[in-house]
């Protein structure tokens, strides 16, 4: 990993269109600016490693198909009934 | 041709109805052609994403719009490019299911939805950036986590 060291007020560039800004610094928390194309996305890590976490548990699960045909789903339709019913 | 699934055996599918997924599924990257089973299952709102070059990899996925009537999808036009998608009404929405040993705990990823553009069979699993929807939606309470 490259590690380079900046202050506030400083950027890193990536590539030719992507640009890091050191935004501000306050003790531990660091406000980060991204510039970048539009096709570039951007998450917090976090986000992008949770929907990992979950295609692998949900991929990892052996589940019998008869099982789920069998399932009746709860669907979440209160606000019409409660429309209706009044 | 024959296809090896996880599920159902060696069964043959029609090399036509190829989804293929230009960046995979976050976790699976490598993994880019997969065919849905089960949609002739009217009566089951559970479909399978099952991977053509692995055998081994199914999903389980649902039509999030029967899950939950509000739901929506919101992402940035950007973000769809890749699979092309130019006009709302040819797009296949689904969600990845979640299924635990506890079917009662089984959850739908609403957060993040697979897209397939059904003009050219190309699919992409987007996340959407607010939190409207959870990653974890639970089915069988409507919602909310049920009591273990």
């Amino acid at each position: 990993m490259l590690v380079l060291s900046r202050k506030k007020g400083q950027s890193i560039m990536i590539g030719n269109d992507i640009e890091i800004s050191i935004i501000d610094i306050q003790g531990e928390q660091i406000r980060i600016g991204i510039n970048a194309p539009r096709h570039v996305t951007v998450y917090r890590k976090e986000v992008f490693e949770e929907i990992i976490k979950e295609n692998k548990e949900a991929a990892s699960v052996s589940v019998n198909p008869e099982l789920i045909k069998g399932i009746n789903i709860k669907r979440n339709a209160n606000q019409k009934i409660n429309e209706n019913g009044n | 041709m024959q296809l090896n699934t996880k599920h159902f055996g060696v069964i043959d599918v029609d090399e036509k109805e190829t989804l293929y997924f230009p960046s995979g599924i976050p976790g699976f990257e490598n993994v880019k052609k997969y065919v849905l089973l089960g949609k002739q299952e009217a009566e089951s709102p559970f479909f399978w994403l099952q991977s053509i070059d692995k055998p081994d990899l199914a999903f389980v996925v649902t039509d999030p719009f029967y899950i939950k009537e509000d739901y929506y999808v919101d992402v940035d036009d950007e973000e769809i490019e890749e699979i092309q998608i130019t006009d709302p009404e040819n797009v296949l929405t689904l969600a990845i299911v979640t299924i635990p040993e506890n079917i009662q705990h089984m959850t739908v990823n609403l957060k993040a939805p697979v897209l397939i553009n059904m003009k050219n069979n190309m699919g992409k699993q987007v996340i959407m950036k607010d939190d409207t929807f959870p990653v974890k939606y639970y089915i069988m309470t409507g919602g909310s986590e049920p009591p273990r």
